[in-house]
């Protein structure tokens, strides 16, 4: 805690022409920084006065700036969304920091998310990984039935809801010492196989998923436990367990 | 083995299936403090008994070559999926050294095998498959060999701190692997902060007890 007088940091921050270049830390003086500001807001008073002095800004990924989109990244100080817990980088203060302090900022790091510039990297292959079932599929030509008319046990609808609140935004993936996507696979999986509605694709679900994740080049998952210590929403270790078994039970009954 | 969770299982699997035989190698060489006669006996039903020798043994050199192989294998993946190494990392903020550094423990533990297969299995093997003496006798005397063989190789100073220092490590990697197994064979459930405190005391009690053991031996041979 640094109270509240301004701060005058140093920070180092990956500097990348595009995807194919190969990038190198930069060192940057940024004075005047209020404690009660948001680290965003602390990168676009560095970049104003980058574009003040003609040069070009850092660029780096945010949108809604309130922890709920999952597109601010950023690996600060060693740690995804930085030293604090349960916050996106968005959410995260710079009362967290010292005065003084110098601030290491680096895009995620995994193969799977290649580097486009600076501190903005490709998410899509998690896109991918959706898009190969992380879905229901429901007749929408005008006769869906009211999801609030099937019953769902209010344990599996509390768990599928926590599952659910995975916002994608890679934290897991950039923390693990493997790259491995396993949190976010395994929530997206968990949150569907646990509600009825889910039934239906539920095998092909988890091995077209998971079939996915390993082509994209994920890492294996060793349990360190990283993942769900970083992760801003929270998202149990227990929803890599459920897509173990369920992965486990689709291999072995899934009929060819 | 063609999917990260495949060789996921697998590899808990071999490790669930080492650890219920180092339960029992320690059952049997917990003896040996107690009763020379007891840990003769069962070092030589374990090294005569045709189910053991023939099945088990076979079974258990494919499980062991099998968790340390793939052990391998998944290094190099896993290096594989970060190409470009971060400037900084954290690692200490939100996991612990143990589980980031089961290669490590893994291959000391590994190199420790090698030196424990040259003290007791590889002579056994010679014994009894080369020069093909099953009767497990001392040779000239009367009595069971298996007693005095283990004190002799306690003897040496330098032997005894390397068999505790792997079993630190042995400690450590078990200290995440145990629960890190029952995880990956999807077994999160509310037993698990259970079954985590157990696994704890089964990391730190067994590799004591084995330090225990070798250290008895060294103090007390003959």
């Amino acid at each position: 805690m640094s109270g509240t007088k301004d701060m005058n940091l140093t920070l180092k921050i990956w500097r990348q022409k595009d995807q194919k270049s190969s990038g190198k830390m930069v060192d940057y003086k940024v004075n005047g920084i209020s404690p009660d500001s948001s680290f965003l807001e602390m990168m676009d008073v560095l970049n104003e006065g980058l574009i003040s002095k003609g040069e070009e800004p850092v660029e780096f990924d945010h949108d809604c700036r309130e922890g709920i989109c999952g597109m601010c990244s950023l690996y600060i100080n060693g740690e995804a969304h930085g030293p604090d817990r349960a916050v996106t980088t968005c959410q995260l203060h710079m009362r967290k920091f010292k005065d003084g302090e110098t601030i290491t900022i680096e895009p995620w790091r995994a193969k799977a998310f290649p580097v486009l510039k600076d501190l903005k990297v490709d998410r899509s292959s998690f896109d991918r990984i959706q898009q190969a079932g992380g879905f229901i599929s429901v007749n929408t030509s005008g006769n869906t039935q009211d999801a609030n008319a099937t019953p769902i046990s209010k344990d599996n609808a509390d768990k599928a809801m926590d599952a659910a609140t995975c916002i994608g935004c890679g934290a897991c993936v950039a923390t693990c010492k493997n790259a491995s996507a396993m949190l976010f696979v395994g929530a997206k999986v968990a949150q569907y196989s646990l509600l009825p509605q889910g039934q239906v694709e539920r095998k092909d679900r988890v091995l077209n998923m998971v079939k996915q994740m390993d082509l994209e080049g994920f890492g294996n998952c060793t349990n360190t436990g990283a993942c769900e210590v970083e992760c801003p929403k929270g998202i149990s270790l227990e929803n890599i367990a459920i897509m173990n078994r369920e992965y486990l039970k689709a291999s072995l009954t899934k009929e060819e | 083995m063609k999917t990260s969770i495949a060789r996921k299982v697998s590899m808990a699997l071999s490790a669930l299936f080492l650890m219920v035989f180092l339960l029992q190698h320690f059952a049997i060489n917990i003896t040996s403090v107690f009763s020379s006669e007891i840990f003769n006996d069962l070092s030589h039903f374990m090294g005569t008994n045709f189910a053991i020798q023939y099945i088990m043994q076979p079974i258990l050199i494919f499980g062991v070559v099998f968790h340390f192989v793939m052990g391998f294998i998944l290094e190099i993946k896993n290096k594989q999926s970060r190409n470009i190494k971060y400037v900084k990392n954290n690692g200490g903020a939100n996991s612990s050294w143990m589980s980031r550094n089961m290669i490590v423990s893994g291959f000391l533990i590994l190199t420790f095998m090698g030196l424990h297969f040259y003290d007791f299995w590889i002579p056994e093997l010679k014994t009894k498959f080369i020069e093909g003496d099953w009767t497990g006798m001392i040779e000239g005397e009367k009595g069971l060999r298996y007693f005095a063989e283990l004190q002799h190789k306690f003897v040496s100073p330098i032997r005894v701190g390397i068999y505790c220092v792997a079993f630190v490590f042995l400690s450590l990697h078990l200290l995440h692997g145990f629960s890190s197994a029952f995880q990956s064979v999807g077994a999160n459930n509310k037993y698990t902060r259970a079954l985590s405190k157990f696994g704890v005391a089964y990391a730190i009690l067994i590799p004591l007890g084995f330090i225990v053991i070798a250290l008895f031996h060294h103090f007390n041979h003959c």
